[in-house]
């Protein structure tokens, strides 16, 4: 599969076009529509978190998304160059514990590790931010 | 272009909110200010109609989240139905059938609200 690229403003507004470039990309792929919607999800997560979190909602800058494949897998590369992180500190919520407590964020990271097969972080201090999305085509 | 709508309206005395289109960290301040309006109004019986809502993301999730412990100290509570299964598994996911009255129908959430309303 020929990798595709697509730039977006870091702008929640632009999240639908992010989620329609990645649907059509997972069906060429060969997803079924029940897979397609879970990769979009995990990407609309990743993005909303960059939005929030690495530009603090300044839609001045951008936010890159690059599908492609390798050894088979279907993968997607998000990348910006806002806040960096160390992914070490991101925490997976419980979420027994989170629904017994009304907790509110932080759900994000759960459903894109729930959703796909690999999540990876890449920080490149003072460059880039990097995550990776994995999904494997069910056998 | 608008890519989400609520519509509210009264059915038997609960509230109801219809939600339609794409519910995301964009869209997720409408549903916010909705809730937000209901609460202020001191109208804690509110049923979420799912019936046209296309996607939901953890934002979305996350304002259910943020109002669900005060409508229920004022023995009220948020009932969600007709939900698509694209909409529910992403709840499921998340376990939130264990904390949210999820029906098939706003009659089945009615007849709940009746039977915990003391006479």
């Amino acid at each position: 599969m020929q990798q595709q690229k697509l730039h977006i403003e870091s702008r929640t507004d632009r999240l639908i076009a992010v989620r329609e470039f990645v649907s059509v990309a997972a069906r060429r792929f060969g997803f079924a529509e029940e897979d397609v919607s879970k990769i979009a999800l995990a990407v609309d997560e990743a993005c909303t978190n960059i939005i929030k979190h690495a530009y603090k909602f300044d839609p001045t800058k951008s936010i890159t998304v690059i599908v492609g494949s390798r050894n088979g897998a279907f993968e997607i590369l998000i990348q910006d160059t806002g806040k960096e992180f160390d992914p070490a500190m991101i925490q997976t919520p419980d979420m027994k514990e989170y629904l017994a407590h009304y907790r509110r964020g932080g759900l994000g990271v759960y459903l894109m590790k729930s959703l796909m097969d690999k999540v990876e972080y890449k920080i490149t201090p003072g460059q880039k931010n990097e995550v990776r999305l994995t999904k494997f085509l069910p056998r | 272009m608008s890519d989400f709508r609520i519509a509210q309206r009264e059915h038997e005395s609960v509230h109801v909110l219809e939600l339609r289109g794409y519910l995301d960290a964009h869209t997720a301040p409408k549903l916010e200010e909705a809730l937000q309006g209901l609460l202020n109004n001191e109208r804690y019986n509110i049923i979420v109609n799912c019936k046209d809502l296309s996607y939901i993301s953890s934002a979305g999730l996350g304002v259910f989240m943020a109002f669900i412990e005060d409508v229920r100290k004022h023995k009220g509570d948020i009932k969600l139905t007709n939900m698509t299964p694209k909409v529910y598994n992403v709840f499921d996911l998340l376990g939130f059938p264990l904390l949210y009255d999820i029906l098939k129908d706003e009659h089945e959430a009615v007849r709940r609200f009746k039977e915990a309303t003391p006479r």
